[in-house]
């Protein structure tokens, strides 16, 4: 085994034995079993439903409750990603743990890489169950699957993959704290920016839109939810009023890619700042 | 390496280490530019302020590190058991880290520095929080990888652990080794010698007195000086054949409390 493998695995090997990883499956299982249970008491109607428009209106709401559950799943996946890999180097480095690995026969880009790929490992599992458990209850309870879910999965991974990245970019040189204050703040950003897009598109003013737009480049994981959100909801399902779940404006295939090379070149940067500080 | 705190040791050690860059300079480690893998597979350490991840059990930070050096399976089922039994942790199997004292802490961590049968071992203040059994366990162990053949950097500002563990010394302050002197027996440098005799020669006690003054009174030890422990018989035959009666001729090794002092406080006193 090389030292990417045994430095991925120690960081397995850190969020089981720190808790995080029964920690996260409970906060999961609770997750889903209060979906489920929502989901139970919203799909059993006391009334038949006997008209079209009774049954169409119950389909759009079985529509809304499932993307609420992914937009909470998605929520949770992306706390996550920044609170737990926020301390992943900065804590390493303020204990002096670091010393001893870093003067080891291995390119610092190694030990970076070990961490991030181990975090990338447990968020990517910890995603799946999530977003697998709400397309489950959804299918079970209501026999409706979201369209297009693997390609909207992948639109949540690269935005959890890419906070992940930007938490552990800030890591190399800020301490925990300032680094949680830091991605947390533009995490709330992107997500800002994409409310005040939504907006600006609805009452049409073209500012608000360019300053929401201006946001999604600093930060563009709010703009792969809202990308994610308009691949898996049916085409009828276009309104459900102002939210965090309206797609009013989306984001193009351009911000897709847009967000794929934010994600390279913050690891590329990040690999750089770790490969050059001192310890 | 020896000097006050904030003198430059842990970061001289850092430099070469890899932990820090050089504003200027190089470093070369075993003949090897310091950056090199093939020296760093050579080394081991022990930090100053070690901490380790404190939810391994010991034998399991040993394997870790083995494996970043490595090390088969093999070769680490065979001497993580030897090394845990070498610093006295043996019993302790699976416990976490987070559960070690100090001292036991400080134990694994030499465990650590020794699991790639380094070449050049660096230490950093390695006693410090130790107990008296500890501390003897240290200096046991840095003998026995004298004896292996192995160098150890010892950085300290015990004085008396450099001077029973230690060939030879600099001293640091500022970032700047002020001096270096080799500890070893019968090594050169000057020996003091303190001298109880009637009729002293004054030639004698000029060619060789430790400080300047004037001829001690009859009787009244003096401090005389040679270059090397090898001029003593010398001096004491000088003295005889001038007519001295010798009541005591004791040498004086000066202890590297004086030494330190002398140095430091000499460069600090320049300073002010």
């Amino acid at each position: 085994m090389g030292p990417l493998s045994i430095l991925i695995m120690a960081t397995v090997r850190e969020a089981v034995r720190r808790k995080l990883v029964i920690l996260a499956l409970l906060v999961g299982a609770a997750f889903l079993g209060l979906y489920a249970l929502a989901f139970h008491l919203g799909s059993t109607d006391p009334h038949p439903l006997t008209t079209a428009t009774q049954r169409l209106m119950h389909r759009q709401d079985e529509v809304v409750f499932t993307a609420l559950g992914t937009y909470a799943a998605n929520f949770l996946t992306a706390l996550l990603a920044i609170l737990a890999s926020m301390d992943a180097l900065s804590g390493d480095v303020a204990s002096g743990a670091i010393q001893t690995l870093a003067c080891k026969p291995i390119p610092r880009r190694t030990i970076f890489l070990g961490k991030w790929l181990g975090f990338l490992l447990l968020l990517t599992l910890f995603q799946a169950i999530l977003l697998g458990g709400v397309f489950t209850v959804a299918a079970s309870f209501a026999g409706f699957l979201p369209p297009h879910p693997l390609h909207g999965a992948a639109l949540l991974w690269l935005e959890m993959a890419l906070l992940l990245t930007v938490t552990m970019l800030w890591g190399t040189r800020l301490s925990t704290l300032a680094n949680g204050v830091l991605s947390l703040g533009l995490f709330g950003l992107a997500f800002l920016g994409g409310f005040i897009e939504q907006i600006g598109t609805l009452t049409q003013h073209p500012r608000a839109v360019t300053v929401g737009i201006v946001a999604s480049l600093i930060m563009p994981s709010e703009a792969l939810w809202r990308r994610a959100s308009f691949v898996m909801q049916p085409p009828l399902a276009s309104l459900f009023g102002l939210g965090p779940l309206t797609n009013t404006s989306v984001p193009s295939p351009l911000m897709v890619a847009y967000a794929a090379l934010y994600l390279l070149l913050a690891l590329a940067f990040a690999l750089r700042l770790f490969s050059t500080r001192d310890l | 390496m020896l000097g006050p705190n904030g003198a430059g040791k842990s970061t001289t050690l850092k430099l070469l280490l890899g932990l820090a860059r050089p504003t200027a300079g190089n470093a070369r480690l075993l003949g090897l530019p310091a950056t090199e893998f093939a020296a760093r597979r050579r080394i081991g350490f022990l930090p100053e302020h070690f901490h380790f991840h404190d939810w391994l059990s010991g034998p399991e930070l040993l394997r870790l590190h083995g494996r970043l050096f490595g090390l088969s399976g093999d070769v680490l089922r065979r001497r993580i058991p030897a090394l845990l039994a070498r610093v006295g942790l043996d019993r302790h199997g699976a416990k976490p880290l987070r559960q070690y004292s100090k001292g036991m802490q400080q134990r694994i961590g030499l465990a650590q520095a020794l699991i790639n049968e380094p070449d050049l071992v660096f230490l950093d203040e390695p006693t410090s929080g130790l107990d008296p059994l500890g501390r003897l366990l240290v200096r046991d162990i840095i003998a026995e990888q004298r004896a292996r053949g192995a160098a150890v950097f010892l950085n300290s500002h015990l004085l008396g652990e450099v001077e029973v563990s230690c060939d030879r010394v600099a001293f640091l302050r500022d970032g700047c080794v002020l001096a270096t002197r080799d500890l070893r027996a019968g090594a050169t440098c000057a020996v003091r010698v303190r001298v109880r005799a009637r009729r002293l020669p004054p030639a004698v006690w000029q060619r060789h007195q430790a400080a300047a003054g004037p001829l001690p009174l009859e009787g009244a030890p003096a401090l005389l000086q040679v270059a090397c422990e090898a001029e003593l018989p010398a001096l004491l035959r000088a003295l005889i054949e001038a007519g001295a009666e010798v009541f005591e001729f004791t040498p004086e090794a000066q202890s590297l409390e004086e030494l330190f002092l002398n140095i430091i406080g000499r460069a600090a006193g320049g300073e002010g």
